[in-house]
């Protein structure tokens, strides 16, 4: 299963801030190293590089409203369900209780959940927008998300919005059983009136993206982008692994062989996320009734 | 041949192990064993109820996998007549872990989606072990639609451990091909009845596991993950999966509790595997009057009442922020 991955290596993550007030996030002064090229650099200058390493073009993670942030026009955000929240429906029993689980996330990133969801513009043009905050127990989808996610869907079709998701997750939350598992079902029932209705849904996946998350809501985008490097997939390469026994090609399951194989449109740098998901909407957005919005 | 012995049935095969034996004997010379042999006799009467009167969660698992249960392929060749099988996904190949066919149950012609085990070895390396490839969810989704077309109602059977999770499954788009099933199948405007007779392995068995009525197996299971692997990640130890089974609600009780599954088929004693005959018919009696009270509803309203009743699933809190 897919989120064995994240569970392995949440502890040693790193996370950036850029401009949100999240409490683990890096102070301007201090000086970080890119996993990637392997260079010191400036957390200020990261910061203003929304992220990105100047030298060698590594993507840092970033948190769900500073993706948005960087992706809809600048004050255009108006957050929504803010309150909408995860209880502990199956009195989930392990080492680590789930209710516990939730309480440190919450603390840790002062979300009520995964995901942060609202209206937005984006080249002008009216979107709900959607992200989903790795450090909230991996993103991973349970009732809260589910639920946050399809009223993303639905408001844009109220509202007549395109929609458009920057994904990130883990998959199901296990902790809420078939709950979760549900979960994929509704959001994709979703995305499906949606579609009916003739209205765009853009997909931007960051790293990582796995299981049931990818295999609902986030596989049915009209248009898909993917951040360099991003990995994106059904089940976790541990598990691909032990199932082929053999090792893994390189660059399995990464942004660019996504797009090779077909399941990614295009691999877009962050900062040029937000051009380029404009001009799909341009091409996509039904036109408005009685002239230009 | 010898027979499967589930590990919670030990002791008592062991215990019926031994008065088969006894039995072999010639009783004429020993009278002393008769009274010891009844005994003996109730005592295997006793254990058998004690024993599968109250599954655990995880032995409902074991029963849910045993390899004489009755399998899709089973209620296909059972309750349908005028069978036509539906092969391929028309980009890549045609998948045997899922079958797709035009069939008939009573008065109803319909769409049949099952998960398909195999009988034996041979079929079940054939067939994945049941767990579906990329194409085998394309070959539903191109049942679905079919379906959809000609106005026949589906009715699914599940039956996975889940899907495949190979590399080449991964690079044909399992995750694709799964969201696109669930797509589909949330807006067909023909009615959907789902029957899950063993194992319902996550992503893979969502993808023809939902729709307007859910009819589960006492002794089958619908997990977002299987107990092995939950167990792993909670406690890097697969053997730790009946604590796990437990904790995922993944029973037919835990799910009709929760809103997701609709009726439970009452199975005999020890499993669907010691009486499949009977099993079989009541799962054709519920599926033929599922379809029954569905047909009289307008499409729009099925497609929009499906709609409500997953949007009903979940469990969360708000305030007013």
């Amino acid at each position: 299963m897919p989120i064995n991955d994240w569970f392995r290596q949440r502890e040693s993550r790193k996370y950036t801030v850029s401009t949100g007030t999240a409490a683990d996030g890096l102070p301007d002064g201090v000086w970080r190293k890119c996993p990637d090229c392997g260079k010191t650099l400036y957390q200020g200058e990261v910061a203003k590089a929304l992220s990105v390493c100047p030298h060698c073009g590594y993507h840092f993670e970033l948190i769900a409203r500073d993706r948005i942030e960087a992706l809809v026009d600048e004050g255009s955000f108006g957050e929504t369900d803010a309150g909408v929240g995860s209880v502990d429906p199956l009195r989930f029993a392990a080492a680590k209780p789930y209710s516990e689980s939730l309480e440190k996330a919450r603390a840790t990133t002062g979300l009520s959940e995964a995901a942060v969801t609202g209206r937005a513009a984006i080249g002008g043009q009216a979107v709900a927008v959607g992200a989903l905050d790795f450090r909230f127990i991996g993103a991973s989808m349970g009732s809260a998300v589910g639920e946050k996610i399809t009223r993303v869907f639905e408001l844009a079709l109220a509202e007549r919005r395109g929609v458009v998701l920057v994904i990130a997750s883990g998959g199901a939350r296990m902790q809420e059983g078939m709950l979760s598992l549900m979960q994929m079902a509704k959001t994709a029932a979703a995305a499906e009136r949606l579609a009916r209705a003739g209205l765009p849904y853009v997909a931007v996946l960051v790293d990582p993206t796995y299981g049931g998350v990818t295999a609902s809501f986030t596989a049915l985008a009209d248009v898909t982008f993917a951040e360099p490097g991003a990995h994106v997939g059904f089940a976790g390469p541990r598990l691909v692994e032990q199932t082929i026994r053999r090792s893994l090609p390189k660059g399995f399951q990464t942004a660019e062989s996504l797009v090779d194989h077909g399941m990614v449109d295009e691999v877009v740098a962050r900062g040029d996320l937000r051009d380029r998901v404009s001009t799909v909407l341009g091409y996509l957005m039904p036109p408005v009734a009685g002239g230009d919005a | 041949m010898a027979r499967y012995v589930m590990e919670f049935e030990r002791p008592l095969a062991e215990l019926e192990d031994k008065l088969a034996e006894l039995s072999r004997l010639d009783m004429a010379a020993l009278p002393e064993l008769g009274a010891e042999i009844a005994d003996l006799e109730r005592e295997v009467e006793q254990l058998r109820e004690t024993l599968y009167s109250a599954l655990s969660p995880w032995e409902k698992v074991q029963v849910s996998r045993h390899p004489d249960r009755p399998k899709t392929v089973d209620y296909l060749e059972a309750l349908f007549t005028d069978v036509v099988e539906l092969c391929g996904d028309r980009a890549f190949g045609d998948d045997q872990a899922i079958v797709t066919a035009l069939a008939t149950i009573g008065e109803h012609r319909v769409m049949v989606i099952g998960h398909r085990k195999g009988r034996t070895t041979k079929e079940n390396v054939a067939r994945n072990f049941g767990s579906p490839h990329p194409e085998g969810f394309r070959k539903a989704e191109r049942a679905m639609r079919t379906a959809a077309k000609f106005g026949l109602p589906v009715v699914t059977f599940l039956d996975t451990a889940g899907a495949a999770p190979g590399l080449e499954d991964e690079e044909r788009g399992q995750a694709w091909a799964i969201a696109q099933c669930l797509a589909t199948l949330s807006d067909l405007p023909v009615p959907v009845v789902v029957v899950g007779i063993g194992e319902g392995g996550s992503g893979g068995a969502l993808a023809i596991g939902f729709g307007d009525r859910l009819i589960m197996l006492e002794n089958a299971y619908y997990s977002v993950i299987s107990p092995e692997m939950c167990a792993v990640i909670l406690y890097k130890d697969a053997a730790r999966a009946p604590e796990s089974a437990s904790a995922l609600a993944l029973t037919p009780d835990d799910l009709v509790r929760l809103g997701i599954a609709d009726e439970i088929v009452p199975e005999p004693l020890g499993g669907a595997h010691r009486d499949p005959a009977r099993v079989i018919a009541d799962v054709g009696l519920r599926v033929e009057s599922a379809l029954a009270s569905l047909a009289a509803v307008d499409p729009g309203d099925l497609t929009e009442r499906r709609y409500e009743r997953l949007r009903a699933i979940g469990v969360f809190s708000e305030e007013s922020k």
